[in-house]
């Protein structure tokens, strides 16, 4: 992004807690709860100093009970308001599994469409944190599976701030994957021209993320497919790669559903070589997805199948050994290396 | 069940853990009202470490309160030094029980060699007072491995952060019990913010059902995380929920060692005689922090922590022991030395250099691990191989 005079340092954290007051600001329906979202602010600081400027109404504690966050959400949502919930850590959201496939996902289609739910779920996800068990899991691929929800996982400080209050405005439920290795990454921001976007013409002015990936760095030789906490990775990886004489396109998918298969597509036919990357287990996943729609639409493109390089099948590792598991540098580039270029 | 009346005890008929139904209960009013917690906590030791009359639990004796005395003196050493080590980088993270060790013992001790213990993470010093070892209760926390004892060998759960899932397994393990006609007690245990899942109820509705030798023991710290009591629930008291599954509820003093050992040991021996599940609240206070990742100036004042500082657990119960003469110099001394040797033995483990197997990460997803787990560990294996080259 090109310094202005209004830019400023921003970390991915603040760039969240800004759209969520912001977006509180704009329209009064928006209500934020979840546990220790209140006067603490949230484990992460995201809603920090919410409940100070707007009021314990709109945003505040509920017990600690996320199915009961997330039924009463669909109720809220239901009644003419815009909750917007918070999600302890990844692996805490699943005591509210059940309401999110089986009502937060399905109620505006059973409803034929009189009832819509724009809630949006913010999940802490993801690991790198050096977290202990249960604070580390990636579990998009539930809510991608599931038909009716919205999944995305924004991995710039920019997107943090856009994606978040385009969720909030959208029409349908967002499941808003925070990667919590990136809530303290920075980047120079200019926030006064973001906001301005926001203004009378909404999301439409800003231009939509949400079912839209973005071209990362540009490449031809390869392209990297990846989104989230890996998305970082894979940028450090194309540039080890450049320095090696290998030109690597990195994608950020960040909308997971929708997918935007027209981006993905057209770089991989161009570069005729790909890899997904992703730090869920890669067994049924959306990077598995992602291999199979590049595969039904690139074939005849394709100078090598697709590869992978994702968690492995197993629970999220203890600290320690999380480092065997991650996506690396190296594991990245070793599997663009088998990609058969002596074939070329 | 007893005919006095405890002077606590409004509309009810005696203490409610002496009342023995043989079945679930049925819902005549003599039924409900058994079940009613006391007006206010048992306290048998004030905070100045005196006796309290009650006429429901009896005072344990002197021997049994200087052995639970000498736990509480290592209790509290053990979170000084989990501490100490979460400074120093040798843990990832340590919930301190620092002025809940009075709960945590009397939960340890209460139990017998057969008996079950459902901890939480909060519960280390519970884990380590029914004996499993410092180190490998602490590899959890480590961060070597999600767990670092056999459940097995003291019949001790792996420690629980999912709130209140390990009181269904709690539940299940005293129905198995119960099935194989087994003599088993199960000790479930959680925090008042865990009382608000939907799994805690489910718990204790599933153990009042099935009349299960269950008894829920809730540490109300007053805390979850931020988030005062206030928020989590508006009942008269958490042992009030008890009387809605149709078991017993009781209060207790979270910080009176004494009444922690004769309200869970009066539990404990009603499940165990065939009484079914009873609901225990301890009332005591959280000193620190949720954990060292937490900063609770953000939430609550200092006063606060300070007006529970008198109602320390150790110190009453040193002054009571002092009192009878039971405790002296020297055993104080010795109590000391045995907090200090548990210490030390922390430091020696967690300072030591653990050599972690990455293919431990394959070893124990499924019995016989799958094709694919095969290949994955596989391509792990080759490529720290090339690394090392
Ligand atoms: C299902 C679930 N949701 C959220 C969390 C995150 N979390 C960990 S401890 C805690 C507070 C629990 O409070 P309480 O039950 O009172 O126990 P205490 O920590 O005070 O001992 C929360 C919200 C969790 N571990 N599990
Ligand atoms: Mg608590």
């Amino acid at each position: 992004m090109t310094a202005t005079t209004t830019s400023t340092t921003l970390t991915f954290a603040k760039a969240l807690n800004t759209a969520l007051a912001d977006e509180m600001e704009a329209d009064p329906t928006v209500v934020v709860f979840g546990e220790d979202v209140g006067p603490l602010g949230g484990v992460f600081r995201i809603t920090d100093g919410l409940t100070k400027r707007f009021g314990e109404e709109r945003c505040f504690d509920t017990p600690l009970a996320e199915s009961g966050i997330m039924g009463m959400a669909v109720g809220m949502a239901m009644n003419g308001l815009r909750p917007v919930v918070e999600m302890q850590f990844d692996a805490f959201a699943y005591p509210a599994f059940e309401q999110v496939v089986s009502h937060v996902a399905k109620m505006p289609n059973r409803t034929r469409g009189k009832v819509k739910l724009p809630m949006v779920i913010r999940i802490p996800y993801a690991g790198g944190i050096g977290g202990v068990e249960h604070h580390c899991d990636s579990s998009e691929s539930y809510y991608a599976h599931t038909p009716g929800l919205t999944v995305v996982a924004p991995a710039t400080v920019q997107d943090a701030y856009t994606m978040l209050r385009e969720s909030i405005r959208h029409p349908d439920p967002v499941v808003f994957l925070e990667p919590k290795k990136l809530y303290w990454s920075k980047d120079e921001v200019d926030l006064p021209a973001l906001q301005a976007r926001w203004g009378a013409g909404g999301a439409a002015a800003a231009g939509p993320r949400i079912g839209r990936a973005v071209v990362a760095r540009e490449g031809s030789d390869a392209t990297l497919i990846t989104y989230g906490p890996s998305v970082p990775t894979a940028l450090q990886a194309a540039e080890a790669a450049a320095a090696e004489g290998r030109s690597l396109e990195v994608i950020d998918v960040r909308s997971l559903v929708p997918f935007d298969d027209e981006t993905v597509t057209a770089s991989v036919r161009k570069t005729g070589r790909a890899v997904v990357i992703a730090e869920a287990p890669g067994f049924a996943s959306v990077a598995s997805e992602i291999v199979a729609r590049v595969q039904e639409r690139c074939f005849h493109s394709l100078a090598a199948p697709v590869l992978r390089v994702t968690g492995f099948d197993i629970p999220y590792p203890a600290p320690k050994l999380e480092q065997y598991y991650l996506p690396s540098v190296d594991r990245i580039l070793d599997t663009v290396d088998e990609l058969q270029w002596e074939e070329a | 069940m007893t005919t006095s009346t405890g002077k606590n005890r409004k509309g009810s008929t005696g203490n409610p853990l002496d009342h023995m139904p043989r079945t679930a209960p049925d819902s005549s009013r003599a039924a409900e009202s058994f079940m009613l917690p006391q007006t206010a906590p048992v306290q048998l030791v004030d905070p100045d470490g005196r006796h309290v009359h009650n006429d429901m639990y009896p005072l344990p004796d002197g021997r049994q309160l200087l052995t639970a005395y000498r736990q509480l003196v290592i209790g509290r050493r053990v979170n000084d030094q989990a501490n100490a080590l979460v400074r120093q980088g040798r843990m990832a993270v340590y919930p301190s029980s620092h002025g809940q060790e009075a709960c945590q013992v009397a939960a340890a001790l209460t139990l017998g060699d057969g008996d079950w213990l459902f901890p939480t993470y909060r519960d280390t010093v519970a884990v380590m007072a029914r004996g499993v070892d410092p180190i490998q209760t602490l590899t959890l926390l480590r961060g070597d491995w999600h767990g670092g004892y056999d459940p097995y060998e003291h019949k001790v759960s792996i420690q629980a952060t999912p709130l209140a899932t390990q009181l269904l397994h709690a539940v299940g393990v005293a129905h198995a019990a119960k099935l194989k006609g087994e003599n088993t007690v199960v000790m479930a245990m959680c925090g008042d913010g865990a009382t608000s899942e939907g799994d805690f109820h489910e718990a204790l509705n599933f153990a009042a059902v099935f009349h299960l030798p269950v008894v829920f023991f809730v540490q109300n710290n007053q805390y979850a995380i931020s988030v005062p009591l206030k928020h989590q629930s508006v009942a008269p008291s958490l042992a009030h929920k008890a009387i809605g599954y149709g078991m017993p509820g009781e209060r207790v003093d979270g910080n009176d060692l004494a009444a922690l050992l004769g309200v869970l040991g009066k539990g404990v021996d009603r499940a165990r005689a065939g009484g079914g599940p009873v609901l225990v609240e301890a009332h005591t206070y959280r000193m620190q922090s949720h954990t060292n990742a937490d900063d609770a100036t953000r939430y609550r004042t200092d006063e606060e922590v300070q007006a529970w500082l008198p109602k320390d657990p150790i110190i009453r119960m040193r002054s009571y022991l002092s009192g009878l003469h039971l405790l002296t110099e020297e055993l104080e001394q010795e109590f000391a030395g045995d907090a200090e040797q548990v210490a030390a033995r922390m430091r020696d483990g967690l300072n030591a250099e653990v050599q972690v197997d990455p293919e431990d990460l394959f070893r124990f997803v499924y019995t016989n691990p799958t094709p694919q787990l095969r290949e994955q560990a596989a391509k792990l294996r080759d490529e720290l191989s090339r690394e090392s080259l």
